[in-house]
């Protein structure tokens, strides 16, 4: 091959080649436009054709909106618990230029803190410190009025409790993060955070502040050193009031006393004393082992081993039924428990609610203690409220559950309005007996200073030494309690009032017993609240009234055979 | 308008009059556009990660008249200039491509960035364009001699830079250049056998890399069905647009840049639907478009096989780079994380820009006949 005809063929297949390329070109050329046109045809799509009135960039976006927690409310709508957005003041250590002169000037206005700590954060080397978290718009005014630079506001939900500590221990608390730690905000932290329905309760907020204040009268009048009161709905378990004090104000920024905190009502268990002769005298009756014409003699004390049981006020003779439950014997109750049985005791109390926690919401529930062997000599200090020890809400329950009709209803902090169905624990006529019982506590026992003219109250005091450090019994140290229902002749509430070691005095001539102390309480709780709860007083002596709660109380020793 | 006459012979009178100056205009408009883009899309960006505000904006700025003076700078070459240039690059480039692996800090997973005296530099950016124009070289050399194995050279050149990549791994990138390696082979006569055969290649590649990395995988469920994982960024950026409608928000109203980490440069585009609206981006893909067309058009005509080879990846690379990133934007093709070229924050990705278009502005330059013939 000549190089001539060589140059001539690389430059056919040159042109060749080229030629190729253009072509092919073309191709590639088509396909990028092609592309640009698909792009710009979604472009149009996406921006003219779909629709856009609402761009859900802020709902669906990954970082989670704060919202507030729902609010809290009473069973009439009453605020308990909300959310406000409030001002929260950080320092951008970067920007600030006179740390030590800067922090001076802002504790002049924010006079809770402490200006070496402000000025030892503000040098930092972050950017971002706080400083304090909710402030006042009238604290905002004044910081912002400073004019120092490199302080911001950053919003933030505040929870705020309008009617501070009143229903404290039943709503609890959260942290300046807003995480419930206690009470309900605890227990519906969930639904709080998410719902934005608010969150309604069975509290009455007017019988809550009833109740609180009555009680706090009596503990300060007796020199308790705490008490507790409950009003509950008997049909629906509603808590109507739940007071616990010492209380706290939840929107207090600073550690919360244990004292404060802790919920005798539903926290605490203690032995409850003489107002277990409610459920006593109720299983006796239910068993059949005891009936109301029938009675014990109570002469002497019963020995048993090195124990001696006997009667805070002995009558030393035969004691009949009612007049067992009226004097509070102890004599008679153990004889009564006795007679139906260690097993039959042991089932009443658990189908009462008494071997477990309470179904309430709250996170502060307290486990009752009852004996793991439940031998004779339990049997016997469980007849009179010792040798097991349950809430307060324990007991106002109960006592729902014995004179309603004797359906067991669980109790709730919710408002319910209508509740399930129950159980059955003690027949009509034991729960019809037993309300004549309580009543008669009432008009002729210990239980005198609760008569509220007009309502019916019958009720049953309790008086209980509180354990020692040594397995004995503190003489000084009591438990004194009153448990109420109102009316008698058809029951609506239920009232508890619990004061913890009320000291004897001199307007009391030395007793601290329930009914000298909470019994008055509960008189005055009822008087006031009953026309709140739609309860009208009624004439005592009317006829229909009589025959509902007549009780025949006989009585061998011949002193007397009464009829109330 | 010149003041810059006809008969003005030096080096810059003869470039401004042989230049495409059409396709100058719209680089040096994109280069606005992109400008008024980083200030609104990068401060919230910045801001997320404890920046000042206008850091990216400040830089980019600086940036932006170095690569304008580079593209120029190279647009004056000719094309052998321009030949001996890349080959100079390409091989410092593969050199700081192997080093990568072995110095370059790991960002989110992959190696692809290389620290040189308080910068950071992505080699790979300037491998694209210095590869494109060395296997142009090859196949033009192919075909003007078929005894010159060129394209042996260039597959060997291919599965070189392939390889690098993906040690970093780097798919996006390997699919880009692939593609405008496959347009090159294709542009230089590869029979229509081997065309068919390479594109199968290809999809089995892409198919191979479905299963053997587990995030490009995930990409391409999440795309196939939004529903079976985490569509966020995409589907803020579909927002973006339809929140944007034709006329935008207006800038600085946009709320998508507070919602993707890489709004200033992985979803500028998103950012331009948002607050410039869907006519301002087809104002941008036009702009794309014509200088992509515009080039290929006057290409056409272009008598010197490597010119047009060289010149056509060039501009394919930029076309592929845009239709990528805005298509992944609109969910027309899985995400995949590019810039916008001359749009998107990044100072590796403009200077290497500069340098790809101005290699393809000088061989796009109108040349006397003399020089049809080139060596």
């Amino acid at each position: 091959m000549n190089p001539i005809s060589r140059s001539v063929k690389i430059d056919g297949v040159a042109k060749q080649a080229i030629e190729i390329g253009r072509n092919r070109l073309l191709v590639a050329g088509c396909l990028i436009a092609l592309g640009f046109a698909a792009v710009g045809g979604r472009v149009i799509e996406l921006s003219a054709l779909r629709d856009h009135n609402e761009p859900n960039v802020a709902s669906s976006s990954g970082t989670t909106l704060t919202t507030g927690r729902a609010d809290i409310l009473d069973r009439n709508g009453m605020l308990l618990a909300t959310s406000l957005r409030t001002p929260s003041l950080y320092g951008d250590p970067k920007e600030i230029l006179d740390a030590d002169r800067a922090a001076q000037r802002l504790v002049t206005v924010l006079t809770d803190l402490n200006p070496a700590e402000v000025a030892a954060q503000l040098k930092t080397e972050r950017r971002f410190v706080w400083l304090k978290r909710t402030l006042t718009p009238t604290e905002q005014f004044e910081v912002n009025n400073l004019g120092i630079p490199g302080l911001h506001f950053q919003d933030e939900w505040r929870r705020v409790y309008p009617q501070g500590p009143l229903t404290a221990h039943a709503i609890g608390y959260t942290n300046v993060d807003g995480m419930g730690l206690a009470g309900l905000e605890q227990a519906f932290d969930d639904v709080l955070r998410s719902g934005r329905d608010p969150l309604r309760l069975s509290l009455d907020l007017r019988v809550q502040h009833i109740v609180r204040e009555e009680l706090a009268r009596q503990i300060i009048s007796f020199e308790g050193i705490g008490g507790t009161g409950v009003v509950l709905d008997v049909d629906s378990g509603e808590t109507i009031a739940m007071v616990s004090l010492p209380d706290f104000d939840p929107n207090g920024s600073g550690d919360i006393p244990d004292e404060a905190e802790f919920n005798r009502a539903s926290l605490g268990v203690y032995e409850m004393g003489s107002t277990f002769k409610i459920f006593n005298t109720a299983m006796a009756l239910e068993e059949g082992t005891t009936t109301l014409t029938g009675g014990y003699d109570a002469t002497n004390p019963i020995k048993i081993s090195r124990f001696t049981i006997n009667d805070d006020h002995p009558k030393a003779r035969w004691l009949s039924t009612p007049e067992i439950f009226m004097y509070s014997s102890n004599i008679g109750s153990v004889k009564m428990a006795m007679d139906a049985g260690t097993e039959a005791q042991k089932t009443f109390m658990g189908r009462i609610g008494f071997l477990g926690k309470l179904p309430l919401e709250l996170p502060e529930r307290g486990r009752p203690l009852w004996p793991g062997t439940w031998r004779e000599i339990n049997t016997m200090t469980i007849a009179f409220g010792h040798g097991i020890s349950v809430s307060p809400m324990h007991l106002a329950s109960g006592v729902a559950t014995v004179v309603n009709g004797g359906i067991k209803q669980p109790i709730t902090l919710l408002r319910t309005d209508a509740p399930g169905p129950g159980e059955r624990v003690i027949s009509e006529q034991t729960s019809h007996d037993m309300r004549r019982l309580m009543r008669l506590v009432v008009l002729g026992g210990t239980g005198r200073k609760s008569a509220a003219e007009g309502y019916l109250i019958g009720g049953k005091t309790g008086t209980a030494e509180k354990p020692g450090g040594r397995g004995g019994y503190k003489k000084k140290s009591l438990i004194s309690s009153f448990v109420a229902a109102f009316p008698m002749n058809a029951p609506r509430y239920v009232v508890l009032i619990m004061v913890d070691e009320p000291k004897g005095q001199k307007h009391s001539h030395g007793y601290a017993s329930g009914g000298w102390v909470a019994a008055p309480a509960v008189k005055r709780i009822v008087e006031r609240a009953a026309p709140l709860l739609g309860v009208a007083a009624v004439d005592e002596n009317a006829p229909e009234i009589r025959r509902e709660l007549m009780i025949e109380v006989p009585s061998r020793g011949g002193k007397r055979n009464a009829t109330f | 308008m010149s003041t810059i006459a006809r008969t003005d012979t030096s080096v810059l009178g003869r470039w401004w009059w042989t230049v495409d100056r059409w396709t100058l205009g719209a680089l040096f408009l994109l280069v606005l556009i992109g400008a008024l883009l980083v200030m609104a899309a990068s401060p919230p960006v910045a801001e997320r990660i404890n920046l000042d505000g206008l850091y990216f904006v400040r830089r980019q700025f600086m940036i932006l008249p170095v690569a304008l003076l580079v593209m120029v700078g190279v647009s004056l070459m000719t094309p052998v200039q321009v030949r001996r240039f890349s080959c100079l690059g390409l091989a410092v480039t593969l050199g700081l491509l192997l080093l990568v692996p072995l110095i370059g800090p790991e960002i989110k997973g992959a190696h692809r960035w290389i620290g040189i005296g308080g910068m950071t530099l992505q080699p790979s950016e300037f491998a694209k364009p210095f590869f494109a124009v060395a296997s142009a070289w090859m196949f033009a050399e192919w075909r003007r001699d078929p005894e010159f194995p060129g394209h042996i050279v260039a597959i060997g050149l291919y599965l070189i830079v392939v390889a690098l990549l993906l040690s970093q791994p780097d798919l996006g990138m390997t699919v880009v250049v692939s593609a405008i390696w496959f347009g090159q082979f294709f542009l230089a006569g590869m029979p229509l056998v081997l065309v068919f055969g390479l594109i199968g290649l290809g999809v089995s590649g892409l198919i191979g890399a479905y299963f053997l990395f587990p995030h490009v995988s995930s990409r391409i469920d999440r795309f196939l069905d939004p529903s079976s994982g985490d569509s966020y960024q995409v589907d803020r950026s579909l927002e973006a647009f339809m929140n944007g409608g034709l006329m935008g928000t207006g800038p600085g109203e946009g709320t998508v840049k507070a919602y993707l980490p890489d709004a200033h440069a992985d979803f500028i585009f998103s950012v331009a639907g948002e607050e410039f609206g869907g006519i301002a981006c087809l104002v941008i893909i036009s702009i794309y478009a014509f200088i992509v067309l515009r080039g290929y058009a006057r290409l056409l005509s272009e008598p010197s096989l490597f010119v047009l080879l060289a010149a056509t990846g060039l501009l394919t690379q930029f076309a592929l780079q845009a239709l990528v990133h805005m298509g992944s934007a609109v969910n027309l093709m899985p995400a995949k994380g590019m810039t916008l070229p001359f749009l998107s924050y990044g100072g590796s990705s403009l200077i290497a820009l500069g340098i790809a278009m101005g290699m393809a502005l000088a061989l796009t330059r109108r040349r006397s006949g003399a020089g049809e013939d080139l060596p």
